[in-house]
């Protein structure tokens, strides 16, 4: 892709990503479990990890828990959101070279990891015991959102081409 | 499209999440008390057998704690994502509930 294209390409990503993070503010899905949400916006890393691989998804990953953080949130938003989303990231691209993984494997791994890499920020606030009580509900939970984020990741990396650049 | 690496993955995700509440639960017994850490110190500590109310003034903002029934919630907080608020009552030592913008932990214990 030309410097030009790519400026486009991952620009347009990351408004989507930062919408889909919008759209799931909307759903309501709430199971009196802080921490738990669907994580539409890993459809996007998803994407591009598998697309453009792993330096790209992890760019627009922390672009938009920035931009998202600076809008919405707060500090220790931001901060939580980048080690659950660094980490994530790390664990999705390791498992995608495992060819026993599809990319549903890839985001239940990543959506586990994820909430693992969130509850390890919050660790010296909530304290060890409260990690242990809560790290069971959150992995449940990323086994069905991670399942149903990767299906729907799964479905747009078969049928979305991008065009080579020429 | 799913593989069968996926389905042992989500299993085993499972399997260890069902293993870790198993083992949490066997330790966990009904709580007599109630401790409120703000930002590490400790707030005060209640009965958790007395109803009241509490007000938990920090800097960081206001939580009201509600104490009835034997269990403990937070009714009312200035913070932004309400968690605290949406989060069930609890009454089993270990339990806690948490306001992470205002750093403030209810805890039950013993």
């Amino acid at each position: 892709m030309k410097s030009t294209q790519k400026t486009a390409y991952f620009g347009a990503m990351l408004g989507l990503a930062i919408i889909c993070g919008y759209v799931e503010m909307l759903i309501p899905f709430d199971f009196g479990v802080p921490g738990i949400k669907l994580g539409l916006a890993n459809i996007v890393a998803l994407v591009i990890l598998y697309k453009n691989g792993f330096l790209p998804a992890l760019a627009v990953n922390i672009a938009r828990v920035l931009l998202v953080g600076i809008l919405f949130g707060n500090a220790m938003g931001i901060a939580y959101a980048l080690c659950g989303g660094i980490l994530s990231l790390i664990v999705m691209c390791l498992l995608k070279k495992a060819p026993v993984f599809s990319t549903v494997g890839v985001s239940v791994a990543g959506a586990a990891a994820h909430n693992i890499g969130q509850l390890s920020a919050a660790l010296p606030i909530i304290g060890l015991k409260a990690v242990i009580f809560y790290l069971p509900f959150l992995l449940l939970a990323a086994v069905v959102t991670g399942f149903l984020v990767g299906l729907g990741a799964a479905l747009i990396i078969k049928r979305v081409r991008l065009s080579k650049s020429r | 499209m799913i593989k069968k690496g996926d389905i042992f993955l989500s299993i085993g995700i499972v399997v260890l999440a069902v293993a870790l509440m198993l083992s949490f639960s066997s330790f966990k017994t009904s709580g007599k008390r109630v401790v409120i850490t703000v930002d590490g110190e400790v707030f005060g500590e209640y009965s958790i057998f007395s109803d009241q109310k509490i007000e938990v003034k920090s800097k960081l903002g206001i939580n009201t704690v509600v104490i009835k029934d034997g269990k403990v919630s937070v009714s009312n907080a200035d913070c932004p994502d309400k968690y605290c608020v949406n989060h069930v009552a609890v009454n089993e030592t270990g339990e806690t509930v948490v306001c992470l913008p205002h750093r403030m932990i209810v805890e039950v214990v013993e």
